[in-house]
């Protein structure tokens, strides 16, 4: 499989990747920066200024902050909307802008600039973030109407945003650094948002921990680059990459894909994303699902001027993504909280815009399709989700679900435009995007392309069980005295908003669209022939999750859904409950023997350095006594031992030079 | 103001403020103190302001024989660095006095006054050190800083102190004696051209043999390492940050320990270039030990002033790292990094000092969280210097320690696979930290829901440095253009060029290459 998959990549490699070359933003487009500054401002007004406000300003901050917040993300979609309406306006050869803010720092021949890129690339995810981040921060103003800190969740909403855009907008990779660490930054701070929680704050600081993990791989990724071509910038690297070595360039794929499994919980730094749903449940959709996670994809994107020049990389990137979008399809069958087993969900979809991303040329777009179609749907149902929470009281159990449909309308009805959209049902978005990626996946090698076609057949299973267990059956699992309601307007309008993009998120294939837009940054693929005719593979794709569906129908739909987990269980299902093992692997290999070591350098510190060092002084006991005297005594005695030392000096001096 | 002798000027205030406050009533001393320290911070700003030009090489220098025999001069003069270092010991001081203002009345016997009279001593000590360009007024500083030092460990703080400042006046002792070996052996290389002098510029241009650099390199790298501090020489450090109290853990962690980082520059590679590459493997080893083991260590302890204490030597690593790969990228990093941690560290050992007052331990377990339900101000700060400290973009050390890192990288692969294993150390040593003091329920912990969050004049001693942090995090640049031209000096001085990227001919490479 490996050997035919490096045939394959290396013969892609011929084709011509494209150079990043932006144009200065002139027009419209030298607003680029206003774009991050809203969000960014929102957050140091609803931060800061709310910390220092006094009196009846803090109280205002207090109840009315949030407005501020959601405003901010509003203006800065809007503005995002007329730069792509313009961007479409322009010729594709025009269609890559730069704008150089200040210099970040310069050394010697290394160079950074506060440069920003728009292109057709970060065009859209630019659409992505502030749009759902518009409709998620509508949404939180109702679902967080009774948090204390409210405002404060919104100033961290806020710096998300703009840490997002950042990290798209950055023209080279310390300024995507800065912004993969701001996002890192606001995740950790929004998982532990309720930090009283032992779990929050925990989940919190695993996230960012294995986060840095993958840092390690950037950070090198951005040495490495330094010493190979003197610069981070995207175009000069797109330009000269063809000219490093093969090691140089495999060395800088496998690091950056470190950097991107951790950001996108790839195996194996997948560990976090589970414990992430900690969170408030809007932070789960717009950083754990619709953008924050997909930025490694993004990263890998952003990258081809690099993947596609080193096959190796290209391959564990197949790997890593097949290896992910089963792991995660697996953990969303055995989970009964209903946001695990949507954040199983987002991993594996994860996988599936990492799969299309490591195929190349000719995946490229389909990732980035799938990262907006799943960024709408998921957002949607990590919503209905939270609506669903929000009429249960805070219940995730799905086991005390049941009925719900009759009692949430709309939050019923959009979900299931979601999930339509999840499980491929045709013309639904996710159809349409998926289809593409197992199409192509199954061109590339047919291992490969059977993997992501079973992931498609699970998925089919876990949404269609989660749906039952949800919005099915009856009421006899719910808890003593809830009483199941329709959430507010402020939260199922934008539940609805994003229902419709779920249903037709289709349209940005309508004449190839996507394909033809990001082919500046992608390059175009050279046609091939493809093993199966398409019709086929969508047939086949369908056949497989009406199969899944019919599994989950079969088994949980027809059957008595226990209110207690049964314990009595295949290993399999007990595996995937434990997250395969993945905890406990870390566990095993890191957290254990690494709290052994600190402790063991502790003590060693402590009696061994020191007690080499003390020991040693104790050998000079003379000093050591004379000063422990000298300690309880006079500065003069001191002083005098001082002046008795410049003395010695002196002497010392004049005797060499008398000499 | 061309004409005053700015240094001087700027030695006497904070010397003057040491002999006359002990006279004063503590509450005037205390405010005398300050005044002192804010009239030094305003007469280098706004002397550096007025004379200094990033250009200008060595300045605002003074030379007046003093031992005529020995060719021992009273010289001072800043560079770069010097600047760099002065204004971080002028920034810090007022903060410190302000950040212990209530911290001395413990012992109940009005020792404000001769708290005060030590560290504006120390301050002015710091200050010589930093801007002596005669290697004998250099030692006879050197020497001088570890009277206040050792006054204000063992005079202030928890009990045990009084071990703890003898452990670090032994450390400390114990290098400047080796250090006085190479004081005296330069002299006598000196002395063997037959006019001796113990000018810096003088020395710089002897020719020195391989051998003899080689053990005079030995001598002030042991007392500059001590100093650092670096693995395995660090044991005082952490036993006396322990003790003392944080705002002199401030000054000898954030200022004096700055000495030694501040020494290998000036003497190590500006004296002794031959002996500094001949030293660098070893040198690189130490550096990468330090960073990984201080940050280890530092996540095993319980004692949160210890814990802050052994990032430093993690941190110390970097530099020390940085300095000795000798590239542009390196020394500068190195150099910025010395400002970052100093204004970092600062306001992280400040804001844990103010928490372990409130609630009576230092121990980690003991405090058992909750407390930024009642204190999110002092939460918030205590996140952002934690921050800081494992270096997150946006905040000054990151990019300090991303050219370290680079320039490691560029040196050898593994010495920047290495080092880097600390960003993720380190966010496990900030985190825990945070975890276990901060979150969590804070009912069910005693004494955390009466804990107060910090008062005005607390937020007054961190915000100017949270601030910086921010600040010099996007824009770096006002530091680096001061620090850009001493690199340029230092890497012509040591005769090293940077590496050229491996594929030559980058059309954006630009910038001065030495």
């Amino acid at each position: 499989m490996t050997l035919d998959v490096i045939l394959l990549a290396s013969s892609e490699a011929a084709a011509d990747i494209p150079v990043v070359h932006p144009t200065a933003a002139d027009g419209v487009f030298s607003w680029l920066w206003l774009i991050i500054a809203l969000p960014l401002a929102g957050a140091v007004v609803l931060l800061v200024g709310g910390a220092v406000a006094r009196g009846s300003l803090k109280s205002k901050m207090d109840t009315g902050g949030h407005w501020i917040g959601a405003a901010s993300a509003v203006g800065s979609f809007v503005l995002s909307l007329i730069l792509f309406l313009s961007l479409l306006g322009r010729g594709e050869e025009e269609r890559q802008i730069g704008q150089h803010l200040f210099t970040w720092f310069e050394v010697g021949g290394l160079n950074v600039g506060m440069d920003l890129l728009y292109d057709p690339l970060s065009a859209l995810f630019l659409l992505l973030i502030t749009g759902v981040g518009s409709l998620i921060h509508v949404y939180s103003i109702g679902y967080m109407e009774h948090d204390e800190r409210r405002r404060r969740f919104f100033g961290y909403l806020n710096l998300f945003v703009a840490a997002m855009l950042v990290l798209v907008l950055g023209a080279n990779y310390l300024v995507v650094f800065l912004g993969w660490e701001g996002v890192g930054l606001a995740s950790y701070l929004l998982i532990g948002f309720w930090q009283h929680k032992h779990s929050a704050a925990a989940a919190a600081k695993k996230a960012f921990v294995i986060n840095r993990v993958g840092d390690i791989g950037l950070s090198l990724a951005i040495a490495l680059m330094f010493t190979t071509f003197g610069t981070t910038d995207f175009a000069a690297i797109s330009e000269q990459a063809a000219g490093a070595s093969q090691v140089t360039l495999n060395a800088l794929g496998l690091l950056l894909l470190l950097g991107a499994c951790g950001k996108s919980a790839q195996f194996p730094l997948q560990a976090w994303l589970l414990d992430a749903m900690e969170g408030p449940t809007p932070v789960s959709a717009l950083i754990h699902a619709a953008t924050m996670v997909t930025a490694g994809v993004y990263l890998v994107v952003r990258s081809n001027f690099i993947y596609e020049l080193t096959p190796v990389a290209q391959t564990v990137v197949v790997i890593i993504a097949t290896i992910t979008l089963l792991w995660g399809a697996i953990l969303g069958c055995a989970k009964d909280d209903i946001k695990k087993a949507l954040a199983g969900s987002t991993m594996s979809q994860i996988g599936y815009m990492m799969l299309a991303a490591g195929l190349g040329v000719a995946g490229y777009p389909f990732a980035i399709f799938h990262l907006l179609t799943h960024g709408f749907f998921k957002a949607n149902m990590f919503l209905g989700a939270g609506s669903v929470m929000h009429g249960m009281n805070d219940d995730v159990d799905m086991r005390h679900y049941g009925n719900l449909r009759g009692y949430m309308p709309v939050t019923f009805l959009t979900f299931a435009m979601g999930y339509l959209a999840i499980i491929g049902f045709p013309g639904f978005s996710g159809f349409w995007s998926k289809d593409k990626i197992i199409e192509t996946a199954l061109a590339d090698n047919w291992i490969v392309g059977l993997c992501a076609l079973a992931g498609a057949g699970i998925t089919g299973f876990y949404m269609t069980r989660l749906m039952l267990m949800t919005f099915f059956g009856d009421d006899s699992r719910w808890e003593p005295g809830v009483h199941p309601h329709e959430s507010p307007r402020m939260m199922t309008v934008p539940l609805i908003v994003l229902a419709a993009l779920s249903v037709l998120g289709g349209v940005l294939l309508l004449g190839d669209f996507v394909v033809d837009f990001l082919a500046p940054v992608t390059g175009v693929a050279p046609a091939h022939e493809p093993p199966l005719p398409a019709i086929v593979v969508t047939l086949l794709a369908v056949a497989v999750v009406a199969v899944g569906v019919a599994a989950a129908w079969l088994l949980v739909g027809k059957r008595e859904i226990p209110r207690e987990a049964p314990t009595d269980v295949s290993f399999a299902t007990r595996a995937a409950r434990a997250d395969l093992y993945g905890d406990a692997i870390n566990e095993g290999l890191v957290v254990t023997p690494g709290r052994s070591l600190t402790a063991g350098l502790t003590s060693f510190d402590r009696f061994g350095v020191d007690g080499v060092i003390e020991g040693g002084s104790a050998g000079v006991g003379a000093v050591s006594g004379l000063l422990r005297r000298v300690q309880n005594g006079f500065v003069r005695s001191y002083a005098l031992s001082l002046l008795g030392g410049a003395l010695l000096v002196v002497l010392a001096l004049l005797a060499v030079n008398l000499s | 103001m061309n004409d005053l002798p700015v240094l001087s000027v700027l030695i006497a205030i904070p010397l003057l403020g040491a002999i006359v406050t002990p006279f004063l009533p503590a509450a005037t001393a205390r405010l005398a103190g300050l005044g002192f320290a804010g009239l030094a911070l305003a007469w280098i700003a706004v002397g550096a302001l007025s004379s200094y030009d990033v250009d200008g090489g060595m300045q605002l220098s003074e030379t007046h024989a003093w031992i005529e025999a020995l060719g021992v001069h009273y010289a001072l003069g800043v560079d770069g660095l010097g600047l760099l270092m002065v204004l971080l010991t002028a920034v810090l001081v007022p903060i410190v006095l302000l950040a212990s203002w209530h911290e001395p009345d413990d012992e109940g016997n009005s020792g404000s006054r001769t708290f005060v009279a030590w560290v504006l001593a120390l301050e002015a000590m710091s200050l010589a050190v930093f801007t002596a360009t005669d290697v004998f007024l250099f030692y006879v500083v050197f020497e001088a800083t570890l009277i206040p030092a050792y006054f204000l460990i063992g005079g202030f703080g928890r009990s045990g102190r009084g071990r703890a400042a003898t452990k670090f006046l032994i450390y400390q002792l114990a290098g400047g004696l080796i250090m006085l070996g190479s004081v005296i052996g330069l002299y006598v290389v000196s002395a063997n051209t037959g006019k001796p002098s113990f000018l810096l510029s003088d020395l710089a241009a002897l020719d020195i043999d391989p051998i003899t650099q080689r053990w005079l390199f030995i001598g002030f790298f042991v007392a500059f390492a001590i100093k650092a501090p670096m693995f395995p020489v660090h044991t005082w450090l952490a036993d006396t940050t322990e003790k003392a109290t944080t705002g002199t853990s401030v000054l000898l962690v954030c200022v004096l320990d700055k000495i030694g980082t501040f020494g290998m520059l000036r003497f190590c590679l500006g004296l002794l270039p031959d002996a500094s590459q001949w030293a660098t493997p070893v040198v690189v080893v130490l550096a990468l030990i330090s960073i990984v083991y201080g940050a280890l260590v530092a996540i095993g302890q319980d004692d949160l002033l210890r814990l802050i204490g052994l990032t430093s030597l993690s941190h110390f690593g970097f530099i020390v790292l940085g300095i000795f790969v000798f590239s542009s990228q390196g020394i500068a990093g190195s150099t910025l990094y010395m400002v970052n941690h100093g204004i970092g560290t600062a306001a992280l050992f400040l804001v844990a000092g103010y928490l372990v007052r409130r609630r009576g331990t230092a121990s980690i377990r003991a405090m058992s969280g909750g407390a930024e339900k009642v204190a999110p101000v002092l939460a918030g700060t205590l996140l952002i210097a934690g921050l800081a400290a494992c270096g997150l973009p946006g905040l000054s050390p990151f990019v300090s320690e991303m050219l370290v890192l680079i320039a490691a990288f560029n040196h050898a692969w593994w010495a920047g696979a290495i080092a880097v294993t600390a960003i993720v150390l380190a966010a496990v040593y900030v985190l825990w930290l945070y975890q276990r003091t901060m979150t969590g329920p804070g009912s069910v912990v005693a004494g955390v829901d009466v804990m107060r969050d910090l008062d005005a004049r607390e937020v007054g001693t961190l915000a100017p440095l949270l601030l910086a942090l921010v600040l010099f995090g996007f824009f770096p640049m006002p530091l680096l253009d001061v620090i850009n031209p001493f690199v340029t000096d230092t890497m012509s001085n040591v005769g090293v060029t940077d590496d050229p990227p491996t594929l030559t001919g980058s059309v954006s490479s630009q910038g001065g290459q030495p």
